[in-house]
């Protein structure tokens, strides 16, 4: 039997490193297939919609009224597919914290990193990172196809008109952001079934019980809808765009959710101190 | 060295670990052994830095976990078997850990190597046996050539060639001067790889004491004699206040003399005797006569000491103690 009396160097510096947790989550992220998965579904599933979005417009817009063409956004159109791709990329975020606690190698990861809010930290860095790139190759794609789709028969936009960049490149931060909500519930819930349905809950259940209420209050509380914000953050004619419900500026709505993904993120890293592995 | 002060730990009205302090020394193993349910777990995973104790502390090397500079060069664990992602692969498991603490990715080979898993070292832990997760648990144990070790059952799902292999390993990493200590709830399987004994039920310490002294304190001796004039020598022997037992296969148990004694009696009767070796009553049978009590304190019917432990029967000699 071989005996294990072979050293490994000493480490450099007193204490493990932010550098090291990082290449660690780089490693653990990119080696499972539900990464894959999931972002093959977030590019698949936006672009999908956008195609089919832009070419339903497409093909009756000789049809359309003066008012649907007072107020097309072809850039928003092409990028209505977030929406739903926003729900895979949400997974991969809720996966990133919920597999380590669902299989148990969350106490192999804490025994290595007994610092827990730089642990947290790690993984929402690495995944927003991830999140981020492939976000913005997603709305950039879904942007372009959908323009060539309508290009044919109906206006399209150019990343050169004012505020389209502006509306495409929010396109991937809106989904880098809300893949990192996602991460921060899971990290509170800690369970994948859970932490999804709360997110779809936030998503999707949340707009449909505020529909129900008196415009007055929607209107104050429909400003703070991820789905409001995210559909002004992509679009051009934010004054334009339905109008029912008003909305918060791209930027100041970006600034909302990233409150949101850092105050989950934050309850999630206090929680995880306190907690049991 | 791990050093445990009046570590205690409730979960809702579960009292799982209760005002427990102990001492694990390096260059020895030390047995962690309590019946099921008794805290062996829970204490492993306060020391480890995982679970809040409610009071008292543990420390490695006079540091709390959590203090530690690089924690898998100083500390190795095995908590739990197959406590891993099922869709990663061993190797990307270990390398994940070990870029952490800055340990090569050469080492993660070379652990690999020690536990047998090199030809599937790519495959997912998914596709792994019970017995092939628990080594590679090992194998993130050894990662950073840690002084201090923690096995929580390591044998679990082990098959013999296995167990063997990480008696061998364990004994291997205490002869190196490393702090070893292993939870089991075999006393039989203790006697055979552990120095030290450390025994606790219902959460609070009932017993430390070196393995040699349990042996001599709690195990009943006594002397296993065959002969062809069975009812001659009970009678001999009887003659001297002796107890003496018939067991199954003709042998007799003689407790309260000697193997000497027991020959010489013969010898004065002119018996002939075809065997005669001295005997410890069962480990087993000796540990549930030590852990009853707190069995019995928990009141619980359903909980009692025969079903925990197996081979409760099997009388064995300990080896080379
Ligand atoms: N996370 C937890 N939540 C609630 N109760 C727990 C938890 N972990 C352990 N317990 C309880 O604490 C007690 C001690 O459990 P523990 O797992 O530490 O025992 P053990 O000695 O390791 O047992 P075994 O030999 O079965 O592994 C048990 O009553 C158990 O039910
Ligand atoms: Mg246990």
């Amino acid at each position: 039997m071989t005996l294990i009396t072979s050293t490994i160097p000493a480490p450099a510096g007193p204490h493990y490193r932010p550098a090291g947790v990082l290449r660690s989550e780089w490693t653990k992220i990119r080696s499972v297939r539900s990464t894959t998965w999931t972002l093959v579904a977030t590019i698949g599933i936006t672009i999908g919609i956008g195609v089919l979005a832009t070419s339903t417009e497409a093909s009756r817009w000789t049809h359309a009224s003066l008012a649907d063409r007072l107020t097309f956004d072809p850039t928003s159109l092409s990028l209505a597919g977030l929406l739903f791709g926003q729900l895979a990329i949400g997974i991969l975020g809720v996966l990133v914290i919920s597999a380590e606690y669902g299989t148990g190698t969350i106490r192999a990861s804490l025994a290595a990193i007994p610092n827990r809010p730089l642990f947290l930290a790690a993984k929402a860095a690495v995944f927003t990172a991830v999140a981020l790139i492939v976000g913005e190759i997603v709305s950039f794609g879904a942007f372009f196809i959908g323009q060539s789709i309508l290009g044919g028969s109906a206006p399209h936009a150019m990343l050169g008109q004012a505020g389209v960049l502006r509306a495409v490149a929010g396109g991937g931060l809106y989904l880098a952001v809300l893949g990192l909500f996602a991460l921060g519930l899971a990290s509170i819930i800690r369970h994948t079934a859970g932490a999804i349905s709360a997110f779809v809950g936030v998503l999707l259940i949340f707009p449909l019980i505020t529909q129900a209420l008196p415009s007055s209050i929607r209107d104050v509380i429909g400003k703070f809808e991820p789905a409001t914000i995210g559909n002004a953050m992509t679009s051009v004619n934010t004054h334009l765009q339905g109008g029912a419900i008003p909305a918060f500026s791209p930027w100041v709505g970006l600034a909302v959710l990233c409150g949101y993904a850092a105050a989950v993120l934050g309850i999630g890293g206090w929680l995880m101190v306190r907690r049991d592995a | 060295m791990i050093e445990v002060t009046g570590i205690t730990k409730r979960y809702g009205d579960t009292l799982a670990v209760d005002d427990l302090s102990f001492e694990v020394k390096p260059g020895q193993i030390t047995g962690f052994l309590g019946p099921n349910g008794s805290g062996k777990s829970t204490t492993m995973r306060m020391i480890m830095g995982l679970d809040n104790p409610d009071a008292g502390q543990a420390t490695i090397n006079g540091k709390a976990y959590g203090g530690l500079g690089w924690p898998l060069r100083e500390v190795g664990g095995l908590l739990e078997a197959k406590a891993i992602h099922p869709g990663r692969s061993a190797l990307n498991h270990l390398w994940a850990l070990a870029q952490t603490n800055d340990i090569p990715r050469s080492r993660v080979d070379e652990v690999l190597e020690v536990v047998g898993l090199t030809s599937v070292a790519r495959k997912r832990v998914g596709t792994f046996s019970l017995g092939m997760g628990q080594r590679l648990g090992i194998a993130a144990a050894l990662l950073g050539d840690p002084s201090v070790l923690l096995f929580d059952e390591p044998i679990n799902g082990l098959d013999p060639e296995g167990i063997r292999w990480v008696r061998n390993l364990l004994k291997g990493l205490g002869k190196e001067g490393r702090t070893v200590f292993v939870s089991s709830h075999l006393m039989s399987e203790m006697a055979l790889t552990a120095d030290h004994l450390v025994v606790i039920g219902r959460g609070r310490l009932i017993a430390e004491m070196p393995v040699s002294e349990f042996i001599a304190q709690s195990s009943q001796q006594f002397v296993r004699v065959r002969t062809n004039q069975p009812n001659e020598l009970r009678e001999a022997l009887q003659s001297t206040e002796a107890t003496v037992v018939e067991e199954e296969d003709g042998a007799l148990s003689v407790s309260d003399l000697s193997a000497e004694e027991v020959g010489d009696i013969a010898l004065i009767r002119q018996i002939v005797i075809h065997e005669l070796s001295p005997q410890l009553a069962s480990l087993e049978e000796a540990f549930m006569e030590l852990t009853h009590d707190s069995v019995d304190y928990r009141g619980e019917s359903g909980l009692s000491a025969d079903t925990d432990f197996e081979n409760k029967n099997g009388r064995l000699t300990p080896a080379g103690k």
